[in-house]
């Protein structure tokens, strides 16, 4: 573990040797404290036997937090903790997630949801959170597809605020089709890039002749055939 | 006078010596009676210039004389030649101008003949015109340039009257316009301004009034004939009496008024445009229609397009023809590809002779027509009848040509020239590989049952479709060919094994086919629980077979089996021809005299849909070897079996057909299967060698490369490229998602 130096300079006429020492030692301390309350904080929702937070865990900790096991918020948590395996989490991922966040406390942290938010929804990161959020949802090892209902259910988590008709009318399709059980990863990176780039529900800039995913090229077709 | 002292001459007293001759000479071209100029005359005259050049200066008169020369042209002109011109008209203007440009080609000729000593050092040192060019000039500047536009005018009325079907004195127009030409002394500008500018003009007038009205009354083939007329007579004129250099300019005004400007007017006709001619075969009208058309900038185009939708329409009213046909037929045959559906392949490669003969013949074997051609097939073509697809018709008809007792009953050579023609139009069909796949299991029916016509024939149609298609098309069916050649020798050996093993032998006579399993269309194989008999055979075979190779595994297919097996009923005994199926059902029955369905099928070990179909063929065909009880038409699982100790036929042997499992549905799925490793196969191909493309090239690309065997669909393509993608061969870009990357 490696602690960031704490900035801000010291008047040097008035340094000398052990003060610097001490000044050092002093961030230390509060460095350690700070870690150390976060793993306590870990430790009240962790399995000892395990040393993870399990689903038991994380449902106390949403309840804690006031928050929805289902909201969005709490993906945006896994994200800052680089979170591998839904429904778990590592003290390695606890500890970054939280020290990111500068929360050493269940109030801390809950006042850090928003800025949490802010910060995910801007533009630059938000692409990243969502592909995390597919690749988060698989379960098994090797596993590469998400089924569909899984699909529709964290498009409304990720994209419900942002997209809200797209996202309804995708789902509705995803569930009437019997062609697609599952989607990949790049059908899934594909419905953003429809969304940030097609005008709704016109579709009027959508060309089937570009590389869109197969099955947003049915959806529009879909869409179209409904308007007529 | 001495050659060494001569006498100063005066200029006037040489010149009144000069002006002698000149009258003379004027004389003789009036046609006045004189006497021919004799050689002395001629030094005299010569002579007299020539000291009046070389005296001594101030008596050096040669600008004198060159101007005078000149003057005597000017004069002559003035006060006859020009006065006898301007009262003459019309014809007689014409001929009077010849006359005159005649006589003063001879006097130039004369005169400067005579002041020649001028033109050896005078001009050339003055930098002057030469003698002859002074001597035309003079003309041209007084004659031709004031006569030119009547002239002009003159000879077009002659043409247009000529053209009305007048006769008129043509020699005297090729004089008359060699005037333009020879005045123009070396430049072809007199002529093409003066004269070819008008007349084109003219042309184009007269022709556009003739076809305004040609146009409204005359059907397409007359009028085209009357343009092919007026055009043949044009270029007559030019070789009677124009300038050779006017034909092209000349043909294509007429060209324009008659056929551009009224070009569709004329094709679209309604009873006798082309698409008339076409339907009534007018092969002399189109051929016309060609030649003149070929003549004008983009004009075979909209021919070439009418006969396109021509034979498309055709080809595609065969089809319906052939789809009524079809649907008129009993609901059970539908399946089956019929004899309508033959007649429909005959009637198209009759369709191809006949338009592929009006491309040779009418138009001339031209590429656009060949296009149009092929691009009418191949809309046609590709359509299928009948719930079959045209790539599945043109198996089957192959089939029945290749087949002992077909339906088609051909020569030798008649069957090479369709097989020839048959491959020809598999040019135009998309679906090349289902044709491949259709066509191979229909030749592995032929050469498993021993249902081949004829080897040569076998043979040939298969050099024909690999030159057409490649070697990789037609390697597969060489392979079965050869496979059944090896085959018979190995069955040489087999039999020499089991001479020299009395032991083994298994008291059957047994044939085997070794396949390649690579070559021949996959067969599902099935436990068949074999009759006894038969057991042995195979293990004899087997062991046999491990004397020869060790490396390779057999799979026996039960199912391409024959057997010939004796039947002892009451009336005689009959030999029975039937597959290892039948036999191995009916051998049951020598051990149980009555069977019930179930109990044939579990010792058999067959499938419901195997054991109904041999029972049909056994029971409810045209020869009942086993009663059905409950005697009904078809097979139930409740039925029961016996057999028929009364059955007799008047022949010795016969064959009880069993009929194949319809292929169709299985043939369209393992096409559609390879299809797919073919597009991802050309996909990682592409993407190896680019490395980077963007995704309409990729798709445009694939395309292309897969084009001989089929065309694929784009949505297959975008789905094997997401499979890519997901199999982590290729991703999209990170900045342009419709650029792809090769992953290494």
């Amino acid at each position: 573990m490696s602690f960031p130096r704490k900035t801000g300079s010291p008047n040097p006429m008035s340094i000398k040797a052990n003060d610097v020492d001490l000044f050092h030692s002093a961030s230390n301390i509060a460095l350690m404290q700070l870690l150390e309350q976060i793993d306590i904080l870990f430790d009240t929702y962790a399995n000892e036997m395990t040393n993870l937070i399990e689903a038991s865990g994380i449902e106390e900790l949403c309840s804690d937090l006031k928050v929805g096991a289902d909201d969005v918020r709490m993906l945006m948590l896994a994200w800052k903790m680089k979170a591998k395996k839904q429904g778990f989490i590592t003290q390695d991922e606890w500890r970054r997630g939280l020290k990111a966040l500068e929360a050493n406390s269940l109030e801390k942290l809950q006042r850090a949801l928003p800025a949490l938010e802010r910060e995910v929804m801007r533009p630059s990161n938000f692409k990243d959170f969502y592909a995390f959020a597919f690749r988060y949802s698989l379960t098994e090892e090797r596993q590469k597809t998400l089924d569909i209902g899984s699909i529709c259910l964290l498009l409304k988590i990720v994209l419900g605020s942002q997209f809200r008709p797209q996202v309804d009318s995708f789902t509705q399709y995803l569930q009437m089709q019997k062609e697609y059980k599952v989607l990949t990863f790049d059908q899934w990176m594909g419905f953003y890039q429809f969304c940030n780039e097609i005008s709704f529900p016109d579709l009027n800039n959508y060309d089937d002749q570009l590389a869109w995913p197969l099955v947003l090229d049915s959806f529009v077709e879909w869409i179209r055939q409904k308007n007529n | 006078m001495t050659m060494n002292e001569r006498k100063t001459i005066d200029l006037e007293q040489g010149w009144e010596f000069m002006q002698k001759g000149i009258t003379k000479l004027k004389n003789i071209l009036e046609g006045l009676p004189e006497p021919q100029f004799s050689s002395e005359d001629y030094m005299m005259l010569y002579t007299t210039i020539y000291n009046m050049c070389t005296q001594k200066p101030p008596h050096d008169y040669s600008q004198q004389l060159y101007d005078k020369y000149r003057e005597s042209f000017e004069e002559y002109i003035t006060t006859t030649v020009l006065p006898s011109l301007r009262e003459k008209h019309d014809e007689f203007m014409l001929r009077e101008l010849v006359k005159r440009w005649s006589n003063h080609k001879v006097m130039v000729r004369w005169l400067s003949r005579f002041f020649h000593y001028l033109d050896r050092y005078f001009i050339a040192r003055r930098s002057l015109p030469a003698l002859n060019e002074v001597g035309l000039t003079c003309f041209r500047d007084l004659v031709y340039q004031e006569l030119y536009s009547k002239v002009r005018d003159a000879v077009i009325s002659l043409i247009d009257q000529e053209r009305e079907g007048e006769q008129i004195d043509r020699a005297l127009l090729k004089n008359v316009l060699d005037i333009f030409v020879e005045i123009g002394m070396g430049q072809m500008e007199q002529y093409e301004n003066d004269f070819e500018a008008a007349m084109l003009k003219d042309t184009a007038a007269y022709y556009s009034r003739k076809a305004s009205n040609w146009i409204l009354e005359d059907s397409c083939p007359d009028y085209m004939l009357k343009a092919e007329e007026c055009l043949k007579r044009e270029k007559d004129r030019v070789s009677h009496y124009l300038h050779s250099s006017s034909e092209p300019k000349l043909l294509e005004k007429v060209q324009n008024e008659l056929l551009s400007v009224f070009a569709n007017q004329l094709l679209e006709k309604e009873h006798s445009g082309c698409h008339a001619l076409l339907r009534d075969d007018k092969v002399d009208d189109l051929s016309r229609m060609y030649r003149l058309f070929s003549k004008i900038p983009r004009g075979l185009e909209p021919v070439s397009n009418i006969f396109k939708q021509h034979v498309t329409a055709e080809g595609t009213a065969l089809v319906k023809q052939a789809e009524d046909a079809a649907s008129n037929k009993k609901a059970d045959k539908r399946d089956v590809v019929g004899l309508q559906e033959q007649v429909f392949v005959r009637k198209v490669i009759e369709l191809h002779d006949k338009y592929l003969a009006y491309v040779n013949d009418c138009f001339n074997n031209h590429t656009l027509f060949h296009k149009a051609l092929k691009e009418a097939f191949e809309v046609f073509c590709n359509k299928g009848v009948a719930g079959s697809s045209s790539a599945e018709l043109l198996a089957t008809f192959c089939d029945n040509i290749l087949k002992k007792g077909g339906s088609e009953k051909l020569s030798d050579e008649a069957i090479e020239e369709t097989l020839e023609k048959v491959v020809k139009l598999l040019a135009y069909i998309s679906d090349k590989d289902l044709f491949a796949e259709f066509y191979r299991k229909k030749l592995a029916r032929r050469l498993l049952f021993d249902k081949s016509a004829n080897d040569d024939h076998e043979r040939s149609i298969l050099t024909k479709l690999k030159q057409q298609c490649g070697g990789q098309f037609t390697s597969k069916m060489e392979g079965m060919v050869t496979d059944l050649t090896l085959a018979r020798e190995n069955q040489t050996h087999f039999e020499e094994y089991l001479s020299n093993n009395p032991n083994a032998n298994p008291g059957i006579d047994l044939t085997v086919t070794v396949l390649t399993t690579g070559f021949w269309p996959s067969y599902k194989s099935f436990d068949l629980n074999l009759p006894a008999e038969m057991v042995k055979c195979v293990e004899v075979f087997r062991e046999f077979y491990q004397t020869k190779t060790k490396h390779r595994k057999l799979t026996w297919i039960y199912s391409l089996g024959t057997c010939n097996i004796n039947g002892k009923f009451e009336p005689k005994t009959m030999e029975l021809i039937v597959t290892t199926y039948q036999a191995s059902a009916l051998l049951l029955f020598n051990a149980s005299d009555r069977l019930s369905y179930s109990e044939i099928m579990t010792q058999l070990n067959l499938t419901d849909d195997d054991v109904v179909r041999l029972l049909h063929s056994l029971s409810c065909a045209k020869y009942k070897i086993l009663n059905k009880e409950p005697n009904t038409k078809t097979i139930s699982p409740t039925d029961y079996f016996e057999f028929n100790s009364k059955f007799t036929d008047k022949m010795r042997r016969i064959k009880i057909p069993l009929p194949p499992v319809d292929e169709k549905k299985k043939v369209i799925e393992d096409v559609d299967k390879d299809r797919r490793y073919a597009i991802d196969a050309s996909i990682v191909r592409i993407m190896k060698s680019r490395k980077v493309l963007g995704h309409q090239q990729l798709v445009m690309e694939c395309v292309e490369q897969l084009g001989r065997m089929f065309k694929p669909d784009f949505k297959a393509i975008k789905k094997r490229i997401e499979d890519l993608i997901t199999r982590d061969y290729l991703e999209r870009d990170k900045d342009n998602p419709n650029t792809f990357r090769y992953l290494a």
